[in-house]
């Protein structure tokens, strides 16, 4: 049983060390740019076929967004980003549940006894991956926020001098914004990690029947993740937006 | 004297179970409770409104999601120790 808690690398590129995982997610961004090429070559105004599945796909998203912002054009403004973190994250999770994930790979012989590293691992199953994710969503939610608001008035709810109690508060807010880095990024993390260590070890104590609730579990955990982390970028993206307290 | 630190050492060494198992198990008690009420609440909630029961069941999500990242970090801790 072979459970790493770090990406293995496969090879490297001028001292530049390429991990699974990140193949995965480079074969998730070919799948993604070609399907949307071959469906928007053609596009008609009464959609057939694949063009009514990804219209399906961005409906649900739209109404998802509606209802945490409430009204359609800050949704529009904001739907490249939180549509492309939510359709990225879901693909990326659901890749670690292809045949293959973890058995196929490179047979290495490190330090005496021989090593298997898979081709497939989730991206993330990959700290990297969820840290880079997180950062791009605190960048967008602080630049947003400046950007509505204006400088002095968004950092002045962070570093205030009114009086010894917003200047707690503002301390308090500063070590929650890094609170929400963390979470941000381990709530993905942990979750696909610990499904990916569920399926190997359920698959290596009874290899047939008994690991498929646990496909389907981890197919919903998938989903819910994608869509979570999603959502609380946009709700502290709002917060960040329309907060004008005093 | 360096036999008997040697001996002491290795008697200790099924520590090293118990750790993760100890960490998991009592990170996992507070989440736990969290989701129960929080469900709990949110069907009450959608039993007095049944119309309401979307918007309830949206806030919900994110809310099971919250409390359960706390599990998750005990969870991390736990395989931390277990595999590094």
């Amino acid at each position: 049983m072979h459970i790493s808690i770090t990406a293995e690398t496969l090879f490297s590129i001028f001292a530049f060390p390429v991990t699974n995982s990140m193949i995965v997610s480079w074969a998730v961004i070919g799948v993604f740019v070609v399907l949307s090429f071959f469906v928007t070559r053609n596009i008609q105004s009464i959609p057939r076929g694949i063009q009514n599945c990804m219209e399906m796909v961005i409906e649900f998203i739209l109404g998802m967004m509606d209802s945490v912002t409430g009204n359609r054009e800050e949704t529009k403004r904001f739907f490249p980003l939180i549509a492309t973190i939510f359709l990225f994250v879901i693909a990326v999770n659901w890749a670690g549940l292809l045949p293959g994930t973890g058995t196929i790979g490179l047979k290495e012989i490190k330090e005496g006894h021989e090593k298997l590293i898979p081709f497939i691992r989730s991206s993330s199953a990959d700290l990297n991956f969820t840290v880079a994710l997180a950062l791009i969503s605190f960048a967008t939610i602080h630049i947003t926020g400046i950007i509505s608001i204006g400088f002095f008035k968004y950092a002045s709810r962070y570093v205030t001098f009114k009086n010894p109690l917003d200047f707690f508060v503002g301390i308090l807010e500063l070590v929650s914004e890094l609170s929400k880095l963390i979470s941000f990024s381990f709530r993905l993390f942990g979750n696909i990690f610990a499904g990916e260590v569920l399926l190997t070890v359920m698959l290596f104590l009874v290899p047939y029947v008994v690991p498929l609730p646990f496909m389907a579990l981890e197919i919903f955990v998938g989903f819910i993740q994608a869509l979570v982390f999603a959502m609380l970028t946009l709700v502290f993206v709002k917060i960040a937006t329309v907060d004008t307290h005093h | 004297m360096d036999e008997k630190v040697k001996l002491i050492e290795e008697s200790v060494k099924w520590a090293q179970y118990l750790g993760p198992g100890i960490a998991m198990g009592l990170g996992a008690i507070g989440p736990g409770i969290g989701i129960g009420i929080l469900v709990g609440k949110a069907l009450e909630a959608i039993g007095r409104n049944p119309e309401a029961s979307g918007k309830i069941q949206t806030v919900m999500i994110l809310g099971i999601a919250f409390t359960e990242a706390i599990a998750i970090y005990a969870l991390v801790i736990a395989l931390l120790i277990k595999f590094v």
